[in-house]
């Protein structure tokens, strides 16, 4: 049994909606609040921390639990104006930390693709951005961090100590206890202006020899891929940018433009309209081609300026599959799952394709490593999905890759395993009286 | 930052709203002084509002709900004077829900919900009143609701606290008119705060303190007397207000 500062609802779901499990939710607006949450708990009782709830499949839900909601511990705890260091609660979101950053010259020094993420949650994913070949995951610009464990106890953890608990809880799943407030590095810039650059390619062995010849020079690089174009071709857009060098300092207010309103009906995620949809894009986008300079945001953050776009998914909600394999086995790889895709006639908006760097992770279940990534979204339709999934996963696996559990709602504990070498590590440091939905599936299920 | 920045008092500086107006100011280099009852929390929001660019963010402590009529008088003389003699904005944001239920058995908790949003309130405005006119200039923002447009079974006793403040309010704006100050009732709808913890929350009826904030930080600078915050409860009221009885008694609001 929870106390009860903990209410009961079924709203609190996950980005891709496919669950709508009974929680138990608690939203305190002081840190010491949110310390006391998770101390009590009686000797059945579970609790999980969220942030924005923009993980998609199961990692952020606990499921008859208790679930500490951050996003009221919105604070700024200290700024140094020289060096760019920032010290904040964790449920404050990238786009709050923006506002405050761009017009001091300072920008995230990493970022994923939305900005309404909890600094909390980017550290306890290890979220990466698409400077990922230059910059690493967001976990290696971070100084330090609050921890709120069950026992009572808070404890400050920095890289480097021998405990491991920092390196635990970068990427640690919110697992390893309730992050309190965490200092980051900022980088400079002296814009909030992009110089962005579209180039099309017409199949992946383009698309790697561009992503090459982009990373020496380009901090910011990404992909879109059609999956519909003719069998396992691969075509699509590479983009790239850098921060431009001068001009002015400006955040941009809040990014929705439109709202969905109610979730989608079926017929808007047949095979044809996903097909039109993304043959288009690629025709727009060709057009396009070339150099521009735009504000952060379009670039950063697309899907931002549509609000709820998940609910385009319609009510069996989306499963989003990302995965990483290694550089040499990359385009074979890559180009079998695409097949895969192809064949099963289930391909996604938009397929997202990008090249990580060797900078290693500091988090033991940190999911970023040299490969290449590819991040796919499907309707959930039952059982064919699970089955072309399950596909997947024998090619990742097979390739020495692994599944960002951000986006996953159903890999097998197995492959979980198989892709996650230091779990044995991480284990020890989990927090007793934590879990979540995610932890309890790859613990039990072979 | 200059002298020019606003003089900001806040009485309820803690809740939610307040606190996110307060980052409006603090943005716009204001000088604060933050009253509540908890110094920790105060403390916290102080620190935030500094990182965030206010000159300064000060801290009184106060049960405001709980005082006399001489307490109030005096501390406002003192926070005025810690402000350097002139308080450009004051926002009332301190209030309790309460509980409709509980009230109507246990009188004891209604009268302390009247204390705490009517009575003592009511002190404040007319104390802080009294500077503003002396100062013939300086806006005052008194948190209402949209719950005192019209009594409901769920929540009237609530309602008829934040009805007493709306026609206090009224009569000061009318006053300050005079004198050129200005004060202002904003009436938001409900707002996911801890005050509404546990209440199913979501949906087009509900807002964000931020949403609020924009407004309330808006409302101090021009406008009428009376604010709906978000402005369709301006529409929504309208219709609740002439719905006759007979309907309106169907209802389970
Ligand atoms: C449109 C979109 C684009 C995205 N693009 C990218 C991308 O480019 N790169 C990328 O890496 N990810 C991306 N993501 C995924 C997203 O960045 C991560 O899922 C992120 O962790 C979500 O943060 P959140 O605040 O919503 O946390 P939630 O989803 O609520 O929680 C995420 C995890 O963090 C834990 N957690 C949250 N707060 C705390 C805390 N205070 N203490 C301890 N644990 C905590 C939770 O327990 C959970 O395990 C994208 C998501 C969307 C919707
Ligand atoms: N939330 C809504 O849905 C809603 C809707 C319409 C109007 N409003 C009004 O908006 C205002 C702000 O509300 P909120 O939602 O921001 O609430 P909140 O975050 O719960 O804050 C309420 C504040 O009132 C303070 N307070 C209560 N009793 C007090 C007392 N006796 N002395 C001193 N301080 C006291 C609390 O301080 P402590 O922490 O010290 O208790 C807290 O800071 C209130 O007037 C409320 O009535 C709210």
């Amino acid at each position: 049994m929870l106390p009860p500062s903990f209410h009961e609802t079924q709203a609190l779901r996950s980005w891709g909606r496919v669950t709508q499990p009974r929680q138990f939710v608690q939203k305190p607006a002081w840190l010491n609040q949110a310390a006391a949450a998770v101390t009590a708990l009686d000797h059945d009782g579970s609790v999980l921390p969220v942030g924005l709830g923009r993980s998609y499949g199961d990692t952020a839900l606990n499921p008859d639990g208790g679930v500490v909601v951050t996003s009221a511990l919105d604070r700024l705890i200290d700024f140094d104006a020289a060096t760019g260091v920032i010290h904040a609660e964790a449920g404050i979101s990238l786009g709050s930390l923006l506002a405050f950053l761009i017009p001091r010259g300072f920008f995230l020094p990493v970022t994923p693709g939305s900005q309404f993420v909890t600094l909390g949650g980017a550290i306890a994913n290890d979220v990466h951005g698409k400077n990922h070949h230059e910059a690493g995951t967001f976990g290696c610009w971070v100084e330090e961090i609050t921890l709120a464990r069950s026992d009572g106890t808070i404890q400050q953890l920095q890289p480097g100590r021998n405990d491991g608990f920092f390196a635990a809880t970068i990427g640690g799943l919110g697992l390893t206890g309730m992050i309190l407030s965490a200092r980051f590095k900022a980088i400079p810039i002296r814009s909030s202006l992009v110089e962005t650059e579209t180039i099309p390619f017409a199949n992946l062995a383009e698309f790697f020899a561009i992503a090459q010849e982009s990373e020496t020079s380009w901090p910011y690089t990404v992909s879109w891929i059609d999956c519909f174009g003719s069998r396992g071709a691969g075509r699509g857009l590479f983009s790239r940018a850098r921060h431009v060098l001068s001009g002015e300092l400006r955040a941009e207010a809040d990014a929705t433009r439109v709202s969905i309103p109610f979730e989608a009906p079926g017929i808007l995620l047949s095979k044809p309209v996903l097909q039109a949809f993304n043959a288009l894009y690629y025709t727009a986008g060709k057009r396009h081609r070339g150099t521009r300079k735009t504000s952060y945001k379009p670039f950063f953050y697309p899907l931002d300026a549509i609000g709820q776009w998940n609910l385009l998914y319609g009510r069996q909600g989306l499963y989003q599959y990302q995965s990483v394999v290694p550089p040499a086995a990359g385009p074979e790889a890559t180009a079998e799952m695409l097949r895969q895709i192809a064949a099963a006639g289930q391909g996604s908006f938009l397929a997202v394709l990008k090249t990580f760097g060797p900078r290693p992770s500091p988090g033991m279940l940190s999911f970023p490593q040299e490969g290449t990534t590819l991040a796919l979204d499907f309707p959930n339709r039952g059982e064919s999905t699970l089955a072309l999934l399950a596909r997947l996963d024998d090619i990742v696996r097979a390739a020495g890759g692994r599944l960002y559990p951000a986006k996953d709602g159903r890999m097998s504990g197995d492959l979980f395993r198989a892709g996650y070498p230091r779990l044995a590590e991480f284990e020890p440091h989990v927090d007793p009286k934590f879990s979540s939905a995610f932890w309890r599936r790859v613990k039990t299920a072979g | 930052m200059s002298q020019t920045s606003k003089t900001v008092l806040i009485l309820g500086a803690s809740s939610a709203v307040a606190e996110a107006t307060a980052r409006l100011y603090a943005a716009e280099g204001a000088r604060l002084l933050l009253v509540g009852r908890k110094a920790e929390q105060l403390e916290v929001i102080a620190a935030d509002l500094k990182v965030r660019g206010a000159a300064v963010a000060d801290i009184a402590l106060c049960d405001l709900g709980n005082v006399t009529p001489a307490s109030v008088a005096e501390n406002v003389a003192v926070w005025t004077e810690r402000l350097g003699g002139v308080i450009d904005d004051i926002l009332i944001a301190y209030g309790v829900l309460g509980e409709q239920s509980r009230a109507e058995t246990d009188l004891a908790d209604a009268a302390a919900v009247m204390q705490v949003n009517f009575t003592s309130a009511a002190l404040w405005c007319l104390a802080v009143a009294g500077q503003l006119e002396q100062q013939r200039a300086g806006t005052l923002v008194v948190l209402g609701s949209v719950a005192g447009d019209r009594g409901r079974q769920s929540n009237y006793l609530y309602g008829a606290t934040k009805a007493g403040l709306d026609k206090l309010v009224q009569g000061i704006a009318h006053r300050l008119s005079k004198v050129g100050a200005r004060a202002v009732i904003v009436k938001p709808g409900p707002i996911d705060t801890p005050m509404t913890a546990g209440m199913k929350k979501g949906g087009p009826m509900w807002s964000t303190p931020q949403a609020v904030a924009a407004i309330v930080r808006r409302a101090a600078d021009r406008g009428g007397v009376t604010v709906y915050a978000p402005k369709r409860w301006k529409f929504i009221m309208l219709i609740i207000r002439f719905l006759p009885d007979a309907i309106f008694h169907r209802s389970s609001l």
